[in-house]
């Protein structure tokens, strides 16, 4: 078996004051390998909290986040910055697209904090347009598409260097319903590539969509044990 | 999964994340060329105070040689010769050792281009050019007497109206001749000379020789009546020339001051007081520390203004991109690589606006001095300092809103959108 490339263990974070918030409480997560997985819950539930630890920009007040295996609560800050440029992958629900750059050179901003060649940065940017559909609106500039498109462009920033994992924090949330429909049938589309993918939702039809989801009440997460029509077909 | 295999797993290093110095670069200029018209104006205050800087550096320099050039030429070549007063008593008492022909003994001095001797002399009576006494126009009038050696007008740069200067002749005679000032010509009503015209000063008669158009020394000369040595001597009861004025060859005056006192007087060079023209080099350094220091000051505060400009812009910036911060620490950015980019923006910028700066300075000096007629003069280190100091300035400016956006959380800086 592989290494799973998330797994939380007794997993949580308090906010400090007066009371203290338990913002997450005793959580445990595995996500596999090729996982799709929605997490649900009402708004200030710990959605968010559970996103930012996951993404590594915030760290666990107590117990043990593994990455592909990698203790992250060792490392100094460069080396989960590069974990963040390395293995995950972020697509927000406002886009956070760079609005004087083009498609291309906001999906190359995804490789400015890595190792690796920058003569190919553009090939493999104009390769990730490509595969989200995009790739007759490389020069255009991110201000004159729809929001289905921008996203597109940032779920194409987000896949440039195969991440391990990418995070979506409400990915639909400023989308129409077909326009989401798209998106989601994208997503669906990465995970048959192999992609695993954590999608953080409020809205059902997301999450139906999704092969596992998880469920975040009070800080508290709890798996949801049937899935009736969450099978992709 | 077994344990170890986990462990194998994590020995497995963490990729750290980079910020190369090309990708520092590319990310700062597209930063400022995203908005040029804001960069452009964020920079005016900056590139204002720059151009003051070296407007005034390069000014109060070309205008510092400028002023030297007219010690020069006038200044420099001058020696004067009085009397030395000396205490005796509670009275100061002048003992005047020139002799009469000093101009004659200073003229063989190596160096002495003209030396020529003055004294104010008294003539009891007013000075007037017609015989008759007028009661009802007012033709008398009171004229500075003023008795000098043929030598002065030369040692005096004069120039003449018409006329001729009194000569050796003249003044070894004690001739009843006269020299005028045009001042003095002017309120006698004589403005030729073909009529052989004469005036009264009292009693005594005197015949006009010639009338002066202008000097360069001793501008008293213009109003005055000028007679000859010999006539103070022997009518006036003139015992010494009062003052001694010499021309000298340029760069000379040191020497001439140090023997001039020797030739007038070999017996007692003490009781004379020899002024020389202050020394170029100390003309130029307090000439220039005067003009520099207030200008200096006004650049500063104008660079002060700018740098206090970059600094409010950036740290608008800095909010303004709260949601690209985030999205940046996302895509794998340290604090210190958010800084580093904030901090090399507003240096780049500061940089920017020194070399604009320091190009319209130049250009101001050049155009002040075009119109001056200047020859403009520019330290050779004043346009490579100053762009650098824009830099400088940028990064002090920089340097708390760059903190600022490296501060920044992550968590927070992605709710606010782009």
């Amino acid at each position: 078996m592989k290494t799973p490339v998330v797994e939380l263990a007794g997993v949580r974070r308090i906010f400090e004051g007066t009371p203290p918030v338990v913002a997450l409480d005793e959580a445990n997560l595995t996500i596999n390998q090729g996982d799709y997985l929605a997490i649900v819950g009402p708004s200030g539930s710990g959605k968010s909290t559970l996103l930012h630890l996951l993404g590594l920009l915030d760290t666990p007040s107590e117990g043990v986040y593994r990455l592909d295996g990698i203790d992250t609560a060792e490392l100094g800050e460069r080396d989960r910055a590069g974990l963040r440029a390395n293995r995950l992958g972020f697509v927000f629900q406002s886009f956070h697209l760079l609005g004087h750059r083009t498609n291309v050179e906001n999906v190359m901003l995804a490789e400015v904090y890595r190792k690796g060649s920058k003569s190919e940065r553009r090939t493999r940017a104009i390769a990730a347009l490509e595969r989200v559909g995009l790739g007759h609106r490389l020069d255009a500039f991110p201000t004159t598409l729809s929001g289905g498109e921008r996203q597109r462009v940032a779920i194409a920033r987000a896949l440039v260097g195969e991440p391990s994992l990418l995070l979506a924090d409400e990915p639909t949330g400023n989308l129409d319903s077909v326009t989401s429909e798209q998106i989601l049938d994208l997503f669906d589309q990465l995970h048959h590539g192999g992609l695993t993918l954590a999608v953080i939702t409020h809205d059902s039809d997301v999450s139906l969509r999704a092969e596992r989801t998880v469920r975040i009440q009070d800080g508290v997460l709890s798996e949801a044990t049937v899935v009736p029509t969450g099978d992709s077909p | 999964m077994s344990p170890v295999e986990l462990v194998e797993e994590a020995q497995e290093p963490a990729e750290a994340s980079t910020f190369s110095l090309a990708d520092l670069l590319a990310e700062s200029a597209a930063a400022l060329t995203a908005r040029p018209t804001r960069t452009l104006l964020t920079a005016l205050g900056t590139i204002l105070g720059v151009a003051a800087l070296v407007t005034t550096i390069g000014l109060a320099k070309t205008a510092g040689n400028q002023i030297i050039s007219r010690f020069d030429e006038l200044e420099a070549t001058r020696v004067l010769v009085r009397p030395e007063e000396r205490q005796q008593g509670r009275n100061s008492v002048v003992v005047n050792v020139i002799p009469f022909d000093a101009g004659d003994r200073l003229r063989r001095l190596n160096g002495v281009v003209a030396a020529g001797t003055k004294s104010d002399v008294e003539i009891e009576g007013l000075a007037r050019s017609v015989p008759v006494v007028d009661p009802l126009g007012l033709n008398e009038f009171q004229i500075k007497v003023v008795a000098a050696s043929p030598g002065l007008f030369d040692a005096v740069r004069a120039t003449l109206e018409t006329g001729r200067f009194f000569d050796h002749g003249h003044n070894d005679r004690g001739d009843n001749v006269v020299v005028l000032g045009p001042g003095a010509a002017n309120r006698l009503n004589i403005t030729r000379l073909d009529n052989s015209p004469a005036i009264f000063i009292g009693e005594q008669t005197f015949a006009v020789v010639g009338v002066l158009r202008d000097v360069e020394r001793e501008p008293d000369l213009l109003n005055a009546i000028i007679v000859t040595d010999g006539f103070a001597r022997d009518r006036l009861g003139l015992l010494g020339p009062g003052e001694v004025h010499i021309e000298t060859d340029i760069g000379a005056t040191e020497l001439i001051g140090s023997q001039a006192g020797i030739a007038l007087a070999p017996d007692a060079p003490d009781q004379l007081r020899v002024s020389l023209p202050p020394s170029p080099r100390g003309v130029r350094s307090s000439v220039q520390g005067d003009i520099d220091a207030l200008f200096l000051i006004l650049g500063g505060v104008s660079l002060l203004v700018g740098a206090i400009g970059i600094a409010n812009v950036t740290l608008v910036s800095v909010l303004e991109r709260t949601g690209e911060i985030g999205l940046r620490r996302a895509l794998g950015a340290t604090r210190m690589h958010i800084a580093s980019q904030f901090l090399f923006e507003s240096a780049t910028l500061g940089a920017l606006a020194g070399l604009i700066g320091t190009s319209l300075g130049i250009l101001a000096v050049v155009t002040v001095s075009f119109f001056r007629t200047w020859t403009p003069v520019l330290d050779p280190w004043l346009p490579f300092a100053a762009p650098l100091a824009g830099a400088f300035i940028g990064l002090l400016a920089g340097t708390y809103p760059a903190w600022k956006a490296g501060a920044t959380e992550p968590v927070t800086a992605l709710r606010s959108g782009t």
